[in-house]
């Protein structure tokens, strides 16, 4: 008899659409309005990379030692280095990091022994040609500019 | 099981299910050859999101490999990762300190949590329950968002080194997790609210997708398709990594086999993984977080089999090293191309649209299948 009440006034059905109307609180909504709202992403995000420069100097922290580019499963890190005849130091001329076939794993800045090879927080990448996602010294250095969306 | 022949058989009709077809979870084909609506048989044809990455192992050193992995199954990269890292251990016989160990308990249970989060709302979806997907996804994100703080990455995570953990745990990682688990545990209730005693969701799972223990064993099938069906089998128990014998946890099991049965053993798993989170946060040791790991890693000559007990079922990892910075050979046994297997089995009899509740039960990423 039980069941019959149960069956004919939807209980279950009920207790499933209690569970619904208790998630329209405004308070529980998660979508984030993306390009409106930029989305805060963790310190430890692996994004673009980025090579540092000294903040006083501008030289760059890179002393070309290739671990970077050894340490890459992809091997898609160039490094291109002179030696300064008067110093007797490797120098960094180019840099080249191709953005398409990364996969962000980070094995990159963790074996980078200056810490001068980062991934950052920035993560819009999307370029409009292919030659636009290989990054070079210039690109790498400045890092990406913030897209500003207007509507 | 029922009859292989119908008073009307006289023709057979072959309908070809994927792989554009939403329900079979990425791109597999399932070729159905049909009775009217009665399902005669299934055939699963694979091999569309084929990566080779079996063979990009061979040409990869032990480290480089590792982000590899994660994208196998990419729902459960943290398990992967775990599975890999614990068979190039073995090989090179790397001790891992204890509060590495710990740490990857934690991140492998949230990601058993994410995983099955994932199976949740996709399957349910797929019987035509559209509330639960969004709730999963939800709590999804805590667990995401906990992963991003920890390592930087959401899916794709290369949590895991040889030889322990790259990264120190963040300051608010502790409280972070606690949150998580109680508010996750209000949030399981709920979802057992929508759907246990729902009956269209009874009407749909119960006494679908039979596969006893029997054809469990037969087939290989592990994880907790084959817990549904009442072998108490759990890598974690039978043969503890990690330390996971220090952990208090029951492993869930019934009796029926059947698709409803399925989702009864992964409702309390959820359970038991807030369990298991919650032990290993409080019990988490202080020291180094990394064994001693050589840079230029050559293990030496021999092979190494490890498994583990990930969402799907075991995972496992064999590695034969030739003395080389690079593995000579890399096979991974993933649960899910082996509990595919049983597809067929399981779907005779039923009519279509149980097929797709199926492969739903089944929990298959295709990206693991493949490979």
């Amino acid at each position: 008899m039980k069941e019959l009440l149960k069956a004919i006034f939807f209980v279950d059905l009920i207790k499933g659409l209690a569970v619904t109307f208790r998630n329209q609180k405004p308070s529980l909504i998660y979508t984030e309005q993306y390009p409106k709202e930029r989305p805060f992403v963790a310190e430890r995000y692996r994004g673009a990379p980025r090579l540092n420069v000294h903040p006083d100097t501008d030289e760059t922290l890179c002393i070309a030692c290739n671990l970077c580019a050894l340490a890459c499963p992809e091997q898609l890190i160039v490094v291109g280095a002179e030696r300064n005849k008067e110093t007797r130091r490797k120098e960094l001329t180019t840099f080249t990091y191709d953005v398409s076939r990364c996969m962000f794993c980070g094995l990159c800045e963790d074996a980078c022994p200056v810490d001068a090879l980062e991934l950052t927080q920035d993560f819009e990448l999307a370029s409009y040609t292919r030659e636009g996602v290989i990054w070079d010294r210039q690109m790498l250095e400045e890092g990406p500019l913030p897209t500003e969306y207007k509507h | 099981m029922a009859t292989s022949t119908t008073f009307l058989d006289t023709n057979e009709l072959v309908l070809n299910m994927g792989p554009q077809h939403p329900s079979t979870h990425g791109v597999l084909r399932v070729i159905l050859k049909l009775d009217g609506e009665k399902v005669m048989g299934a055939d699963c044809v694979i091999g569309y999101l084929h990566r080779g990455v079996e063979k990009i192992a061979e040409n990869r050193t032990y480290q480089q490999f590792a982000p590899y992995v994660d994208r196998m199954d990419y729902v459960a990269a943290v398990s992967n990762g775990l599975g890999y890292c614990l068979a190039v251990e073995t090989l090179g016989g790397i001790e891992v300190p204890e509060r590495a160990q710990c740490v990857r308990v934690i991140l492998t249970e949230l990601n058993r949590i994410a995983s099955h989060l994932l199976w949740l709302g996709t399957h349910a979806l797929d019987i035509g329950a559209m509330t639960p997907v969004f709730y999963c996804f939800r709590e999804r994100e805590e667990v995401l968002k906990i992963f991003e703080k920890y390592c930087g990455a959401r899916l794709t995570t290369h949590a895991f080194r040889i030889g322990g953990l790259q990264y120190e745990t963040y300051d608010t990682f502790e409280k972070d997790c606690h949150a998580f688990c109680d508010w996750f545990e209000k949030k399981v209730v709920e979802y057992e609210e929508l759907l246990t005693t729902n009956r269209i969701w009874v009407g749909r799972t119960k006494g679908v997708g039979i596969l006893d223990a029997e054809a469990c064993k037969a087939y290989g099938v592990t994880g907790p398709v084959l817990r549904a069906a009442g072998v108490e089998w759990d890598l974690r128990k039978a043969q503890p990594y990690c330390g996971y014998e220090k952990y208090d946890f029951d492993i869930p099991t019934c009796a029926g086999g059947d698709t409803y049965d399925r989702y009864i053993v992964r409702m309390q798993e959820f359970h038991q993984s807030v369990r298991i989170i919650r032990q290993a946060v409080d019990s988490l040791p202080e020291g180094p977080i990394k064994g001693r790991v050589s840079k230029v890693f050559k293990p030496p000559v021999g092979e190494a089999y490890a498994s583990i007990e990930a969402p799907k079922g075991e995972l496992g990892y064999y590695v034969v090293s030739d003395g080389s910075t690079q593995p000579f050979r890399l096979r991974v046994r993933p649960p899910s191309f082996v509990n595919l297997q049983a597809l067929d089995e399981m779907c005779r009899g039923c009519l279509v649209a149980d097929v797709v509740a199926i492969i739903g039960t089944i929990d298959i990423v295709l990206g693991e299948v493949d490979r």
